[in-house]
């Protein structure tokens, strides 16, 4: 590969700018645009950050500009001759030339680097760690821009030689708009009225009333859960369900509702740290719980946190910063200027929320059905006028049995705590399990989980479902603290002999009374459990339940509401959240020596790396963080944002690299362009997705017709200049969606929990749990974006058009174009579906075939069909009808049935168009 | 995508011939022009323009020993110690108390305390010229001990099934790296530009435990996953056509798309759509093509025999016969898993003296009519065959939950096991590798997994340290840090 690179190197890039520069002698030598790259590709592999060798690294300027181990200086500004790295580029001795072992560097970048030394050897900083500065707009004469940004691309244009293509027709544009703004064909209203009469102004119209529409945040939110690895499934061997679609609702709603990136951003990191967070902002912390679960027999619960808290951090850090920081979990980073240890003060702003590799997923958010929540509503509220001393003065006693009622609901009383999950398991419904393999190591070890803020007026007794194998399973309960009061100790009696799962142990119900005096007002209970023995198998005990028994509610009506509330409590749907771990409980985070986390060594705080936070130290938790990514001095996320919404409507990033702005990265095609957008995100659109979006495209740039000319496809190959309108294929929800939209079978109903569309038999495949896929009606035409993303089994359409598996943070699709797509909107039953209803549609007009297929293609395309399509188009219909006959009855096809008729030979053939599986 | 396509960017500015290929491809590429799942051969042009793999290199390292792999694995881990790897020695400790040496610092997936050591469950006797020991649970197979090479001392890093399928496959215990068959038809591209280039056949009633991560392709582009063969229904998904879609019909609709393709090339000059007319052209031969190539009922009668098939069913035979097609009709990884070997002694099906022994009958005949059968045509001498699993099983019997399993059951065992290899310029009747007197360490000739891998690669003739591509700034490879290659078994 080193190889590859350097042909690509020589062969244009570098070679350019050494041309360019040769040609003007007197030009300033910029470190950034003509001496890293020749340091990055020859030197940093062996004087980077994986090694130093000679205790010499290029990494930083003060690592380069001190004495190396030889003690002589690698870098003397000013005088090249007294320089020892220049002198070991032209070493005539071989064993001491470098590079070593590889090829000298040629003449030209000797005479750069060298003259580079000369003028002062000056270090500049990667350009994507200096925040941007406002760039000067070119001015430019030409009635072509539309605004600022046009004028910025061509400028680009001009000095390559290029001219602009001329404005898309309007039906092509308008389907364009439609579809990088929600995914969708263009309809309605706004659309008649543009292409009727296609201005300026009914143009706007249009991007405003597709702003405005709630199909919006569907088609970002796609963009978005790439991003945040948004599955349905916990991932790894047994990949079970997972409940976190809310998170996926929460993202279109935020998109919806323009909610400004810098609290989209906070939301997401650090909701759960917000004062008085809502159940939205925790819903939205659910970004980081999308890290894959591993609950496979045997494994470590504490390496999957560990691999869960690094997967987070890395995302964080592709998402909004384009920065390749995992490179940095074994060594310091070998191109960018990141060291091994601010890893670890990364990940200590991870490293403190409860989760823990729990199959459980706890932390969760719980949700109830409608009619539960309001029940639930009712109870309480009685409960609280309960408390009214005015309506009966008699139930002052009640007052805090309200207060307990309550607390009977969730959170309160599930465990908050629990230090050592690798033994303790916490369930969905908030019972703790222990369920270890090999629990022998567990002797002497403190596995203690807590409830935390009780009431404790009344408390008697502790009751517990639990099963034991064993009489080695003992529970202390202290109060507040461990080693606090101890309030109970119970010696598990045994209950079952032997059952090879757990779900077939016997479990008995059983209350044990408290020992102390209880003191009253509200308290953590703290409970230890204890292997008493080294012999105990595994599962020493499972505890089902643990309800805490007050003295007897003084009324029947209370008792029902206490046992009815009981009952709500197992409906809750939890959704994993983020939660901080509280103070007293925190983890402390350390280096691990060559990433592995069975070598601790240095304990380490919360800091940003030195090269982004520029000197100002900010440490703190995850929300400062998430404040100081989107704030005013951090220098990546705008511009990072900026590229990923570019790419998303032109095919690519002004920034190739969309996932890495590092020293490798690709030169930005339009780096003026790029930081004036950025700060104009900031600023002007006060980080406002849509009104950013309008902007673009609003351009005459964006309008551009994507037709290519000769001189374009030599110049401008990949359509970086923009010299055209973006012309791509669409991503896999988006094929789908459109085949569903234009067929008029698409099912536009926002949300929900994720459907299981018809896929073929086989497909579907589980292990150690039942779970099936099954399609309920109303499942069948809902928008890709719901289709029940299975890690280890996914949708076969969606994979077939480069969906990827969300098993980690993508931020760029490959679009391959391969015969197995072909296959799949050929004859995948649910395009056929979309064929039939299609030819339904055209029924009426079949009389007149060629109306029948201009309207066919036109509700397909938007656009115009020339004669010569409608004519291929009737002749298939022609061969078609020869074949199957002509019906007259309607177009009614279900998978599994004959095509019969040639109608829908059309429409099938219509929707394999490539103008149709691309956006033009 | 990352580096691959900067340098398709680069590559594809030279020619317009070269982007085409780009657009096709996608991948490293150069390489994979031979026809993934087929771009080339449509374009009529005697275009003398060089190709890409010219430009970039080929991923071709020196002279391949093997031009296609097929690999076996038999998922859940079968024991060596009943099959190949002869331990008359742990017959004497049969029953006894495992020594605590052999605990210490020991991890199981499911023994707890002191387990029993536990004899082997099988006779054994020698075969061939290379008197190797084979277990008389595999009669047929014996025939063939001369055409195979036992890696006895093969040892991996991960206990639990699902990582370490993963790791086997894709040189990483966690999700989300390409899976070997991917790396290859990166690197190679198919023969056949009819049929893809990775295909993955399954019986025994499971998908793996990884699912199908362990055809995934990863980072890679979609392009190089592997395409599962299907026993029920398409062959391959949505390959054949919707009833009343006759072929005539179907030929004339890709035309007619086709055609008004053409016609929008003439209009946009878009290269992509190009190979759109190409993609369809081909989808319609693959649909010739896939189920001429994976029916198996016209094979003869001495086939059917030999291999113990019965076409229409799903089986590790049918899929032995498959692979034997695809092989032959150049298909480049071709890739089985059966289900079934995690032979913990918990329940029937998981004892070694009952569920074991079915195992075994399923797969003993038709993979030794496999090497048979390549052999008789040819097709051994360049197709390396690997069978194995994603670990061993441990000499002591399975106590899980401080008790012994109510059947005979090993545990899983990381240290040590046995793999074999034949064909593909891997010499025959030789084994690498040696354990200790009871199959619990490797004591000589160790293989790791990674270099396991290294060997298969360099197989191929590619170089595991140079078969690389950049994903998240960072070149990745299959053998990760890691992996050599095992020279001694190639002749």
């Amino acid at each position: 590969m080193a190889k590859f690179r350097h042909i690509l190197a020589g062969s244009t890039g570098i070679l350019i700018l050494v041309l360019g520069f040769l040609s003007c002698k007197k030009e300033e030598i910029s470190f950034n645009q003509h001496i890293r790259p020749i340091l990055n590709e020859n030197c940093l592999a062996c004087h980077g950050g994986v090694r130093q060798l000679g205790d010499f690294s290029l990494l930083f300027p003060e690592t380069a500009y001190a004495p190396a181990e030889s003690g002589k200086r690698p870098i003397v500004p000013g005088s090249h001759k007294k320089s020892e790295m220049y002198q070991r580029l032209v070493h005539t001795d071989p064993g001491e030339r470098m590079p070593q072992d590889a090829p000298p560097l040629n003449d030209q970048e000797i005479k750069l680097i060298a003259e580079w030394i000369d003028q002062g050897a000056q270090w500049e900083d990667h350009w994507a760690y200096v925040p941007p500065g406002l760039p000067q707009v070119p001015s430019l004469n030409s009635s072509w821009p539309q605004s600022d940004m046009d004028r910025f691309v061509l400028q680009k244009l001009q000095e390559a030689g290029l001219d602009p293509e001329v404005q898309a027709l309007p039906a092509t544009l308008a389907r364009r708009v439609s579809l990088d703004l929600t995914g969708l064909p263009p309809s309605g209203k706004m659309l008649a009225q543009y292409l009727e009469e296609p201005t300026a102004t009914h143009y706007e119209a249009l991007v405003d009333s597709l702003l405005a529409s709630e199909h919006y945040g569907e088609r970002w939110a796609s963009m978005w859960l790439d991003l945040a690895r948004y599955a349905d499934s916990n991932g790894y061997e047994a990949d079970n369900h997972r409940n976190i679609w809310r998170f996926r609702d929460w993202v279109i709603q935020a998109f919806n509702s323009d909610m400004p990136f810098d609290q989209f951003t906070v939301e997401q990191l650090a909701g759960d740290l917000l004062p008085d967070p809502t159940r939205q902002q925790l819903i939205a912390t659910a970004f980081h719980r999308n890290s894959m679960t591993n609950t496979e027999g045997g494994t470590i619960d504490e390496e999957f946190r560990l691999a869960s808290v690094m997967d987070r951090l890395n995302t964080t850090f592709e998402v909004w910063q384009s920065t390749s920081i995992a490179c940095v979990q074994c060594h310091s980073h070998p191109y960018d200027p990141f060291k091994h240890e601010e890893y670890y003060n990364l990940m200590a702003y991870f490293n403190n929320t409860q989760d823990a590799d729990l199959s459980s997923l706890a932390p969760g958010l719980a949700t109830w059905e409608p009619v539960d929540a309001q029940r639930i509503e009712q109870i309480v509220a009685f409960i609280d006028r309960m408390r009214q001393p005015e309506i009966d003065k008699n139930l002052t006693q009640n007052q805090s049995l309200g207060d307990k009622f309550k607390e009977a609901l969730f959170p309160t009383l599930i465990p908050q705590l629990c230090d050592d999950f690798q033994h303790v398991q916490i369930n969905t419904d908030g019972s703790v399990n222990n369920q270890v393999i090999n629990l022998s190591e567990g002797l002497n070890r403190r596995l203690y989980f807590t409830f935390n803020n009780i009431e404790l007026e009344g408390l008697q007794a502790i009751n517990y479902y639990y099963a034991t194998r064993g009489t080695d399973a003992r529970i202390k309960v202290y109060l507040d603290q461990l080693d606090g009061l101890l309030l109970q100790q119970v010696d598990f009696p045994y209950t079952t002999r032997q059952a090879e799962h757990v779900w077939e142990q016997t479990f008995t119900r059983e209350s044990f009374k408290l020992r102390n005096q209880i003191p009253t007002g509200k308290h953590h209970l703290v409970f230890e459990l204890i292997n008493t023995t080294a012999k105990a198998p595994d599962g020493l005990v499972t505890i089902k339940e643990i309800l805490l028994e007050f003295e007897e509610p003084p009324s029947k009506q209370l008792r029902d509401y206490q046992n009815e509330l009981w009952e709500l409590r197992t409906k809750a749907d939890l959704t994993p959240i983020m939660k901080a771990k509280t103070p007293g409980f925190t983890r402390i985070t350390q280096v691990f020596d060559r990433g592995s986390w069975l070598t601790p060594t240095d304990t380490v705080t919360s800091q940003l790396p030195a090269t982004l936070s520029r000197g100002t130290a900010i440490g703190g938790d995850r929300l400062a963080l998430a404040q100081w990514l989107t704030g005013p001095d951090n220098p990546l996320t705008a511009r990072v944002m900026v590229n990923r919404l570019w790419e998303q409507l032109f095919g690519t990033g002004i920034v190739l690299t969309v996932e890495d702005f590092g020293t490798q990265a690709e030169p930005a095609s339009h780096s003026g362009l790029l930081d004036f957008l950025a700060l104009r995100l900031m600023n002007e659109h006060q980080w406002s997705i849509k009104s950013f979006l309008k902007e673009i495209l609003m351009t005459a740039s964006y309008q551009q017709s994507s037709r290519v000319t000769e001189k374009k496809l030599q110049i401008d190959p990949y359509n970086r200049l923009l010299s055209r309108g973006a012309r791509f294929r669409l991503t896999a929800e988006q094929i789908r969606d459109q085949a569903l939209a234009v067929s008029g079978l698409l099912d536009g109903t926002i949300g929900g929990r994720s459907v299981m569309p018809p896929q073929p038999q086989g497909i579907w495949q589980v292990i150690y749990n039942a779970q099936q896929w099954e399609t309920k009606p109303e499942d069948k035409y809902r928008r890709g974006l719901y289709t029940y993303w299975k890690r280890t089994s996914p949708y076969p359409s969606m994979v077939s058009f480069d969906s990827p598996s969300r098993e980690f943070c993508v931020s760029r699709r490959i679009r391959t174009n391969t015969p197995l797509q072909a296959l799949v909107t050929l004859n995948d039953p649910v395009y056929v579906e979309a064929a039939a209803a299609l030819a339904q549609r055209l029924k009426p007009l079949e009389q007149d075939l060629e109306a029948a297929i201009r309207q066919g293609y036109q509700l397909a395309l938007v656009g115009e069909p020339s004669q010569e399509t409608i004519d291929i188009l009737k002749q298939l219909y022609t061969e078609a009808a020869e074949e199957l006959g002509t019906a007259i009855q309607p177009v009614t096809w279900r998978p599994g049935e004959r095509i019969d008729d040639p109608m829908m030979v059309v429409a099938n053939a219509i929707l394999n168009l490539d103008g149709f599986i691309m956006k033009e | 995508m990352k580096l691959s396509q900067e340098l398709q960017y680069k590559a594809g500015m030279l020619t317009t011939r070269r982007h085409f290929l780009k657009q096709c491809t996608t991948g490293l590429g150069g390489m994979a022009l031979g026809g993934l799942l087929g771009c080339s051969s449509w374009e009529p042009s005697a275009d003398k323009a060089p190709l890409l793999s010219e430009v970039l290199g080929n991923a071709a390292h020196f002279a391949p020993r093997a031009k296609r792999v097929i690999f076996l694995h038999m998922a859940g881990a079968p024991s060596q110690l009943e099959l190949f790897d002869y331990k008359p020695e742990l017959q004497k400790l049969h029953g006894k108390p495992c020594p605590p040496s052999l605990l210490e610092d020991k991890k199981f997936a499911f023994i707890s305390g002191v387990p029993k050591m536990l004899g082997p469950q099988a006779k054994f006797s020698q075969h061939g010229e290379s008197r190797a020991w084979i277990s008389h649970r595999l009669p047929h197979f014996s025939a063939v001990a001369d055409d195979v090479c036992f890696l006895k001392a093969v040892h991996t890093d991960q206990f639990n099934h699902a990582p370490a399928q993963l790791f086997l496959h894709s040189g990483s215990p966690r999700l989300g790296r390409p899976s070997m068959g991917s790396w290859v038809t990166y690197g190679l591209g198919s023969e056949n530009e009819n049929l893809p280039g990775y295909m993955v056949l399954v019986s025994g009633g499971n998908t793996p435990s990884a699912g199908k991560s362990v055809w995934g392709s990863g980072f890679l582009p979609t392009l190089y996953q592997g395409v599962q063969c299907r026993s029920q229904g398409d062959p391959v998904l949505y390959v054949s056509n919707p009833a009343g879609m006759g072929r005539d019909l179907r030929g004339k609709s890709i035309e007619a798309i086709n055609k008004i393709n053409q016609q929008q090339y003439r209009e946009f000059k878009d290269p992509e759509i190009l190979t759109r007319i190409a993609q369809y052209e081909m989808a319609f031969k693959m649909q010739v093509s896939v189920p001429e190539a994976t029916d198996i009922s016209k094979e003869p009668a001495y086939i059917h025999e030999m291999y113990g098939t019965e076409p229409g069913t799903t089986s590790f035979a049918n899929n032995c016969l498959l692979a034997r097609r695809l092989a032959e009709r150049g298909v480049r990884f071709i890739q089985l898993f059966h289900w079934g070997w995690d032979t913990h002694g918990d329940n029937i099906q998981n004892g070694l003296n009952n569920g074991f022994v079915d195992r075994c009958r399923e797969i003993d005949q038709p993979m030794t009519a496999l090497i048979q059968d390549l052999k008789q045509r040819g097709l051994l001498e360049d197709t390396l065959v690997v069978w194995g699993a994603e670990f061993g099983r441990t000499p002591m019997q399975e106590n899980r939950v401080g008790v012994d399993t109510p059947f005979e059951g090993r545990d899983h065992h990381t240290d040590a096991y046995t793999m074999w290899m034949a064909g593909g310029g891997v010499k025959g009747g030789i084994t690498h590798g040696e354990t200790d007197i009871i199959g619990y360490h490797g004591i000589k000739d160790r293989v790791h997994i990674h270099d396991l891998q290294a060997t298969v690669l360099h197989a191929l003739g590619m170089d595991h340290e140079k078969l690389t591509y950049r994903f998240q700034s960072r070149d990745f490879r299959l053998t990760d840090v890691s992996g050599k290659v095992v020279q001694e078994i190639f002749s």
